[in-house]
């Protein structure tokens, strides 16, 4: 199938989104650019997240998901010779305007790495990390019960609570990876993002995230990246599909999966490519 | 292959159990109680290097109070900072300064602090020490912390942490035994140092009363009585190094003991 042909002259318009779902935007993304030095990464990204939903971006290796989902809390900063054009705007206020807060923006928006990257450091500091740079606790107990918190709602306090002094390093991957989801949760932010959070783990560890993922939506704004279209159809309300750098199309995930209003994305989740 | 290798292994470890046992076995006769503590006397007197062994423990703790900050910092700096051309061009001054003999670091501290102060002094030879050791603490904190993985800065980063934060909160401490190690070695390197000391250090036959004067150390004793004519100061050299030996040895081990990584 000539994908590069259809490809050349894009004409795609994601179609009212903003009725897709009732609820309200917490993130609003416009006609955003992306380059690593001259390569242009992401192209026109336009889309909105609504509050309280998992929304899920799906799309072959290398279309710019991750990139995109690295835009949404300046992660892509730390790269050197990148650069960022368009908006991005949570609760309101554009992330990129010249004097914003880098650091307040991070700890309103959490992430979760595709690998797991526990520092070398107990348990219990793991999840206190965030809490303690950001002082966010004013006493000890006060910090342990955050800790306890953020645990419990990684699901993981029943499995580490006798051990919260040993190594974070001595747990399972899918404890890990539950770990990290525990130590972005401690500093209670309003978004997560997920990069493939569940891509190195087996099924049994994979459900658990899922699980998870579907209890935090209650509080929290989700956004996953994943290359397993189960998993979007699993977990998500709205998924979005991405293709060399574009934003193909975006959808209630039940109808993205059964009824695509773009030929692109229905060639993609019926497995004719990608 | 695997005998050629095995043998290799061999003839290495054999080497140094040889040195090891040869020294032991020329130095244990003049060792004793009394030769730890005791300051020199003349030929036939007896006496012992106490104050080389005082001497030569406040020489390391000088180098290592101006040798590992700096060299930690500046480690730090090539590794987290330093992208450009003038980093490039300090990692290439610090691999040329690691090759200085040490001979000509000792000339250069004696022209720039020893003739200026008009003489010997302790401080001199920490510094002396210290210029050696600034170089291989610097290469191997940089190398040390290129191994922490880039995504345990990005895990710190993401939940809104500073630059210096990240750093010093989490990369340092992933490092913190490679780094120890580092350190240790320039310690074990300088510690076995002779040629700076002689016009720094210079040497001398008492207890140290203050870091402003000459300061006796092993090294420069051992040479001394290695040249002398006499069979009693031959013996002592043997027993100082065999005393210099197990000094480094259990600054190794007390290191690794110290810094063992309790979660990796």
């Amino acid at each position: 199938m000539p994908i590069s042909t259809s490809f050349a002259a894009p004409k795609f318009e994601v179609k009212s989104r903003t009725s897709l779902v009732s609820t309200a935007t917490k993130v609003a993304v416009e006609n955003l650019n992306f380059f690593y030095g001259r390569t242009q990464a992401l192209n026109g990204i336009t889309v909105e997240i609504p509050e309280h939903m998992v929304v899920a971006f799906i799309g072959p290796s290398g279309c710019g998901k991750t990139t995109f989902l690295r835009t949404l809390n300046r992660m892509n900063d730390v790269i050197p010779g990148t650069r960022v054009e368009g908006t991005v705007t949570i609760d309101g206020q554009n992330i990129y305007t010249p004097g914003a807060d880098v650091v307040d923006l991070r700890r309103k928006v959490g992430m979760v790495f595709q690998k797991s990257n526990p520092f070398p450091k107990s348990i219990f500091d793991n999840v206190a990390y965030g809490l303690k740079i950001n002082r966010m606790t004013s006493s000890r107990s006060e910090l342990e019960g955050r800790v306890e918190e953020a645990l419990k709602d990684a699901a993981l306090w029943s499995e580490v609570k006798e051990r919260l002094k040993s190594s974070a390093l001595g747990l399972s991957g899918g404890q890990q990876q539950r770990l990290c989801i525990a130590r972005a949760l401690a500093v209670r932010p309003e978004v997560i993002l997920m990069d493939e959070p569940a891509s190195a783990l087996d099924p049994i560890a994979t459900s658990k995230i899922e699980e998870l993922i579907f209890d935090l939506k209650k509080q929290y704004t989700i956004v996953i990246v994943t290359h397993n279209m189960q998993q979007a159809a699993r977990v998500s309300d709205l998924t979005a599909f991405f293709l060399l750098g574009k934003l193909v199309e975006v959808n209630t995930t039940e109808k993205l999966f059964t009824a695509p209003d773009e030929k692109l994305t229905e060639d993609y989740v019926t497995g004719r490519f990608g | 292959m695997t005998t050629l290798t095995a043998l290799c292994t061999f003839v290495a470890v054999g080497i140094l159990v040889v040195i090891l046992s040869y020294i032991a076995m020329r130095g244990i006769g003049a060792l004793n109680l009394r030769f730890l503590v005791d300051t020199p006397r003349p030929v036939g007197e007896g006496g012992g290097i106490g104050n080389a062994i005082v001497g030569s423990g406040l020489l390391l703790l000088l180098s290592c109070a101006v040798g590992i900050p700096v060299g930690l910092a500046c480690g730090i700096y090539l590794s987290e900072f330093g992208g450009g051309w003038f980093a490039s061009a300090v990692r290439f001054l610090i691999d040329t300064l690691t090759g200085i003999p040490s001979i000509v670091t000792g000339v250069f501290v004696y022209a720039v602090i020893v003739l200026r102060m008009k003489h010997f002094s302790a401080f001199s030879g920490g510094i002396a020490l210290a210029l050696i050791m600034i170089p291989i603490v610097a290469r191997t904190t940089e190398e040390m912390i290129k191994l922490v993985p880039h995504s345990l800065r990005e895990g710190a980063l993401a939940l809104g942490a500073p630059q210096w934060r990240v750093t010093l909160g989490v990369v340092l401490p992933a490092a913190a035994s490679g780094i120890a190690t580092g350190a240790m070695l320039a310690i074990a390197r300088v510690s076995g140092e002779t040629a700076p000391l002689l016009f720094t250090a210079f040497g001398s036959r008492f207890f140290p009363r203050n870091l402003n004067e000459p300061i006796a150390s092993l090294t420069v004793q051992i040479y001394n009585y290695a040249i002398s004519p006499y069979d009693e100061w031959h013996t002592q050299a043997w027993a100082a190094t065999l005393v210099l030996m197990a000094l480094i040895l259990s600054i190794n081990i007390a290191v690794r003991f110290l810094t063992r990584n309790r979660f990796s």
